[in-house]
């Protein structure tokens, strides 16, 4: 590696006031043609580039960006890792990130920040219970690590829990994945960025795509913003504005768009050290390390494209907040984003061929893709490389809406939608 | 967050109503004859258009009836509102 970050490195720079750092990764002008473009310079479309790079030795590649890298929802989720999902085909794939997370600082040299802090989903009413302790059974099958926390172990594994059970939703237990948590989420675009262009990836922020060319069945490159660029594969990673993308192509997706919000509090000293999650009452919280209470709110209930998002969501959310945490209840706001994310019929994502030669979509991540980053990008660079999926993304294709073997995991995604 | 201008209870607050997505979907005449493609299409393809998009919304919190709204989903700017049954305007 031409820039190695260490110790030495930083005590090198200290000494000419960290003035003297290298650009992590070059800002090219992109050239005429390109074995492969990737569309969407997020953290899945970095991480794409970065294991075709790697794994399938494509080093003529592009990513493009029509803002800046980690600028779309990479840089707007509130980054929660884990992997407890209910069905053999998501908890293959989940999972697999999740391995990848956990040496992932070490493998980029760039300090994303993970911090396997646990995650646990709480449970307001029977059936709750019921499908939390189900999908627990169905984790360890798996190899996931998952437990049921009844009450008491909720108030002990988090002492600011309001668990009286005379409030209007009790907790009546919980599930806690250990290995799950956070991680900084620019950092990992950025550290996919560096890692990418350091095997000569072009990662071309500020350039739009305007159209896709095709020849009959095959496209032939992109029409964008800095002119046309020939290529004989492209793979769409453009998260809320997939079926922008796909009505370029001529193509249908089954996704709706619309805005997930989430705000940050002021900052305070620490209070929550993990993720809770209510699906129920629909409320999560974490903090930060800058001590940032990090609450996530849900998507508004029609299609938008406005990254705003509505004030009686985040309403209903800290209300929620509030009864789960009295304690924050002088808690002030400091900010609060939406960003646009494109919802599948069954909540689960799209790793997949077309019908049209060379164009592969990753999509449909709806309200939870950061934590699949790692995870994604490495199948999707299988998928595009090999033209072929790996095993472990062959359920989440495109044709599954037309077979009806879909992958329904709307009791494990924590945004109700 | 905006107002919409219900064409039986006039103008009401967004979250009184609830969207029931893109608009002028014809359910198939002959459900029996459809192949699995065709199904595909009806029940989960969508344009997702980003811009101006004609879709049912209800008043759910009103007087609960269906009516058709075309709105640019780019800035969530309402340009017509028209009941059931009605022709959609031409732009």
């Amino acid at each position: 590696m031409k820039n190695k970050y260490s110790i030495f490195s930083l005590i090198k720079n200290a000494f000419s006031q960290h003035e003297n750092w290298k650009q992590a990764w070059s800002d090219p002008e992109p050239k005429r043609e390109y074995e492969a473009i990737i569309i969407g310079g997020g953290g899945h479309g970095l991480a794409t580039a970065y294991y075709l790079a790697k794994k399938h030795n494509m080093r003529n590649i592009a990513v493009l960006e029509k803002g800046w890298i980690g600028g779309g929802n990479t840089g707007r989720n509130t980054t929660i890792i884990r992997s407890n999902y209910l069905w053999d085909a998501s908890a293959g794939l989940y999972d697999h990130a999740l391995k990848i997370w956990e040496n992932l600082s070490q493998e980029l040299n760039y300090n994303i920040m993970f911090s396997q802090r646990g995650v646990m989903n709480l449970a307001h009413n029977l059936q709750d219970v019921r499908d939390l302790k189900r999908r627990t059974h169905a984790n360890r099958l798996n190899g996931i690590d998952a437990v049921w926390l009844d009450t008491d172990q909720v108030k002990e594994f988090c002492p600011i829990i309001n668990t009286s059970p005379d409030i209007r939703y009790p907790v009546l237990g919980g599930t806690l994945q250990r290995r799950a948590g956070t991680a900084r989420h620019d950092a990992v675009a950025w550290g996919y960025a560096r890692g990418a262009n350091e095997m000569g990836v072009d990662i071309i922020q500020n350039c739009e795509v305007k159209g896709i060319k095709r020849n009959g069945d095959q496209v032939e490159g992109v029409e964008t913003s800095k002119g046309f660029i020939k290529t004989k594969k492209i793979g769409v990673v453009a998260a809320g504005h997939s079926s922008v993308i796909a009505n370029m192509a001529g193509l249908k997706l089954p996704l709706e768009s619309k805005p997930l919000q989430a705000l940050v509090s002021e900052p305070v000293k620490p209070i929550i050290d993990t993720v809770v999650m209510s699906n129920a009452v629909h409320a999560y919280v974490s903090q930060s390390d800058k001590g940032e209470l990090v609450i996530g709110a849900g998507t508004d209930a029609y299609i938008s494209y406005t990254q705003r998002g509505s004030h009686d969501v985040v309403e209903g959310t800290l209300k929620a907040i509030l009864e789960l945490y009295p304690i924050f209840s002088r808690m002030k706001m400091l900010r609060q984003w939406g960003g646009i994310v494109d919802i599948c019929p069954d909540a689960s994502p799209i790793i997949s061929k077309t019908n049209i030669k060379g164009l592969y979509f990753n999509c449909g991540w709806g309200t939870g893709g950061f934590k699949a980053t790692p995870g994604s990008g490495d199948l999707f660079a299988h998928t595009i490389a090999n033209d072929e999926p790996h095993k472990l993304n062959a359920a989440f294709n495109l044709n599954r809406f037309v077979s009806g073997d879909l992958v329904d995991e709307h009791g494990a995604a924590a945004v109700a939608h | 967050m905006f107002l919409i201008n219900c064409p039986y209870c006039g103008e009401r607050d967004q979250s009184e109503f609830s969207c029931g997505g893109e608009a002028h979907i014809i359910r198939p005449k002959q459900p029996t004859e459809l192949s699995d493609d065709q199904w595909a299409e009806y029940l989960f393809m969508r344009k997702n258009i980003k811009g101006v998009q004609f879709e049912r919304w209800n008043h759910a919190h009103g007087c609960r009836k269906w009516f058709n709204m075309v709105r640019d989903t780019s800035n969530d700017k309402i340009h017509a509102v028209y009941k059931m049954g009605e022709k959609p305007p031409v732009e």
